[in-house]
């Protein structure tokens, strides 16, 4: 295969409408009845993936991929509705197991662009479940690859083997450019998203989505960290108003920050 | 009669198990399929919905106010359900739709509805009066006529209603002539009619013979830049602002042979079974708009509004009225889903229809109306979406048959099962 054969990994995280709440045994957040869909900045990635292609890049496959419950056929469902061309389930117990560590995120991933003979992979600089913010990261550095993160701009030239990146930092635009093979990240205002269309959606219905297992990669899901316990931020104190610049300066000699 | 009464008799009736295919048309069959909750959707309906109702919150509800205020359908949002496959939602691939099933319109209908039921009934006339008369009642070129401009840039309008005649649809006086060389002229005026200032395709109702009373009425495929054709007026309305309802001249139209809709003096046939399916799609949009009413106001009074010294949805009293409200909403989304699912499975469902509407409609005006009560003077101006949902429930219970009319049905199908 020619060209770009770019891997959007993705994730079933839990809708960024709803507000997170802490199980009764402080060990995780609580997940069941609650709405989930795909991971926002996952969207993002799949959205420049297609975008790619329909700069009429020569873009030869998309695929999707997803490790997690059976439930994550969901977002695989809605990748290829939006454009992905196939996509790849690995099925994973995280009810029992407990979620995915970025590093066996990363390893699983490595293996996967082998396998599947990759050269892009773009991802979500981070899930908004854990907001690790590692998984891209540490796959560039498994694979020995140039690594783009929290890209706001993406462009390949037209033979599509130098990709510039645009990513922005504390002051400004930092502007990367590499060759082949590529590990991006993707941030907030690097596209809209597209909605799925009704026809996508049907069409979609007919793309291939393969189940696999943690050990069909031969890859060990045990976890590294223990997550001793997890609290909700304490409640904030209301804040006072005041009426203008000389009753802030009060305000703040008052307090004895000034 | 019986045959189709009894589905269990039909289906013991048939030689061969089909494998079960949602289609536009064809009924699914479901003999083996286990009894699942009524709510349950199909993978591609849960997706569907899902991104329905995320186009539905992030592009539309931002113009909701302002298209209402305008009383003005805005084109983008046209263009955009367009793009979305919301206007051929069960207009096939090869025509250029979606292929989906029924229920998927059903289930979009109501997820734009919880959001702005102008924008829902615009794509409800449009798919299930209009879309549907050609799928099931056009020859081949029809549909390859219409089908692909229906699907991806061509509102259509449903025109059946004329100022003389409403609950009494086929009292309709407009005239279609047949012309020695097989062509129709047609004149007369409709009223009332949904997308018009819009819409590129009229699908008109017009008798052929009115001596023969309700069994001249045929179906005319009517394109708008058709000569005679006028729009006459747009009605200023209480709700569903932004949807157009105009009223229609037709003076001396003339129309190829080619535009009569299957057969001459079968008009009546095609609008009893296109407003009987019709009729779930309106209930859809009733019980997307109660949810959507509910909703608003549930945020407010969980969230936002304290009063002596708590959220005023903390008070039981409020709680109840809450809980009584949703209660009713769920209720008659069973019966839009049930109606909706036996429409598919090729079952009897005009009662069904007529319950679902007529129930969907008294629900969507109780809870839309006492949402404002729970805002208190939030709900009363016309800064939030309180006030509009409650106007806007006002025309459930009128179009596609009202409330009267639909107690009527109900009560005919229900006394020919128990008479004799
Ligand atoms: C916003 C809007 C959009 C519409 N869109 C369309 C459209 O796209 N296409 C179209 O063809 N039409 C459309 N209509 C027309 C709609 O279907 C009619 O308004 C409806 O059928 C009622 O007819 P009417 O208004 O003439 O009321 P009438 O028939 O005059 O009814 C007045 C009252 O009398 C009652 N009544 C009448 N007959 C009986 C009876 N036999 N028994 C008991 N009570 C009875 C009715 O229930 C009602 O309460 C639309 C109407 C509106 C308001």
């Amino acid at each position: 295969m020619s060209g770009l054969r770019i891997l959007v990994p993705v994730k079933r995280v839990i809708d960024y409408a709803v507000k997170p709440r802490v199980n009764k045994s402080q060990t995780a957040i609580e997940t069941t009845g609650v709405k989930h869909s795909l991971n926002p900045f996952d969207e993002l990635s799949i959205e420049e993936a297609i975008r790619l292609r329909e700069r009429a890049l020569p873009v030869s496959d998309i695929l999707a991929l997803s490790a997690g419950p059976a439930k994550s056929a969901d977002v695989l469902r809605t990748a290829m509705a939006m454009g992905a061309d196939r996509s790849i389930h690995v099925q994973v117990d995280t009810e029992k197991e407990g979620d995915l560590e970025p590093l066996t995120v990363a390893k699983l991933l490595a293996k996967v662009v082998a396998e599947e003979d990759r050269n892009v992979v773009i991802l979500g600089k981070q899930s908004i479940d854990d907001d690790a913010h590692q998984t891209g990261q540490m796959l560039a550095g498994l694979l020995g690859w140039s690594q783009a993160t929290q890209a706001s701009k993406v462009e390949v030239e037209k033979e599509g083997s130098t990709v510039t990146v645009k990513r922005e930092v504390d002051g400004g635009t930092e502007t990367l450019r590499a060759k082949l093979p590529i590990v991006i990240t993707t941030d907030l205002r690097l596209n809209e998203p597209r909605y799925a269309s009704l026809p996508n959606i049907m069409k979609a219905k007919k793309k291939p989505m393969i189940k696999k297992t943690m050990e069909d990669y031969g890859i060990d899901i045990k976890r590294r960290f223990k997550t001793v316990k997890v609290v909700e931020p304490a409640p904030r104190q209301g804040g006072g108003k005041v009426e203008d610049v000389d009753g802030m300066i009060g305000k703040l000699k008052e307090l004895g920050a000034l | 009669m019986a045959s189709s009464s009894r589905p269990f008799m039909r289906a013991l009736a048939r030689s061969t198990v089909r494998t079960p295919k949602l289609s536009a048309c064809e009924p699914l069959d479901i003999t083996d399929i286990p009894p699942t909750p009524i709510t349950h959707l199909s993978e591609t309906e849960a997706l569907m919905k899902d991104q329905v109702s995320k186009f539905a919150s992030e592009v539309i509800l931002p113009k909701s106010r302002e298209m209402d205020e305008a009383e003005k359908m805005d084109p983008e949002i046209i263009e955009q359900c367009f793009e979305q496959g919301l206007m051929g939602i069960e207009i096939p691939e090869e025509y250029g739709g979606a292929g989906m099933n029924f229920t998927a319109a059903i289930v979009a209908i109501e997820e734009l509805a919880r959001v702005d039921p102008s924008v829902s009934v615009m794509t409800d006339v449009h798919n299930t009066l209009v879309n549907t008369a050609i799928l099931k009642y056009g020859s081949e070129k029809t549909k390859k006529d219409w089908l692909p401009q229906l699907a991806t840039n061509t509102i259509g309008s449903f025109c059946l209603s004329e100022p003389i005649s409403g609950s009494d649809a086929f009292a309709l006086k407009t005239r279609a002539t047949k012309q020695p060389d097989g062509s129709y002229l047609l004149s007369g005026s409709k009223m009332w009619i949904t997308n018009s200032l819009e819409a590129g395709f009229f699908l008109v109702f017009a008798n052929l013979d009115p001596s023969a009373g309700y069994k001249g009425i045929s179906a005319f495929l009517l394109p708008r830049d058709t000569p005679g054709f006028a729009i006459a007026k747009k009605e200023k309305k209480l709700g569903i602002k932004a949807s157009s309802t105009c009223v229609i001249t037709l003076d001396d139209v003339h129309l190829p042979a080619s535009a009569l809709l299957g057969r001459e003096g079968e008009g009546y046939k095609y609008a009893i079974g296109l407003l009987n399916e019709g009729r779930i799609g309106i209930a859809a949009q009733m019980t997307g708009l109660a949810l959507g009413a509910w909703e608003n106001a549930a945020r407010y009074v969980w969230n936002d509004r304290r009063q002596f010294g708590k959220l005023v949805g903390e008070f039981q009293g409020m709680q109840h009225q809450l809980a009584q409200a949703y209660t009713e909403i769920q209720a008659a989304r069973g019966l839009v889903y049930n109606a909706a699912r036996k429409k598919e499975a090729g079952e009897e469902f005009v009662a069904d229809a007529a319950m679902a509407k007529l129930f969907s409609s008294q629900v969507a005006g109780r809870v839309s109306g006492s949402a404002i009560e729970w805002m208190g003077g939030m709900g009363f101006v016309r800064e939030g979406l309180a006030e509009k949902y409650w106007r806007d429930s006002k025309i459930g219970a009128i179009y596609e048959g009202t409330s009267n009319i639909q107690l009527t049905t109900i009560a005919k199908l229900l006394q020919k099962e128990y008479t004799g």
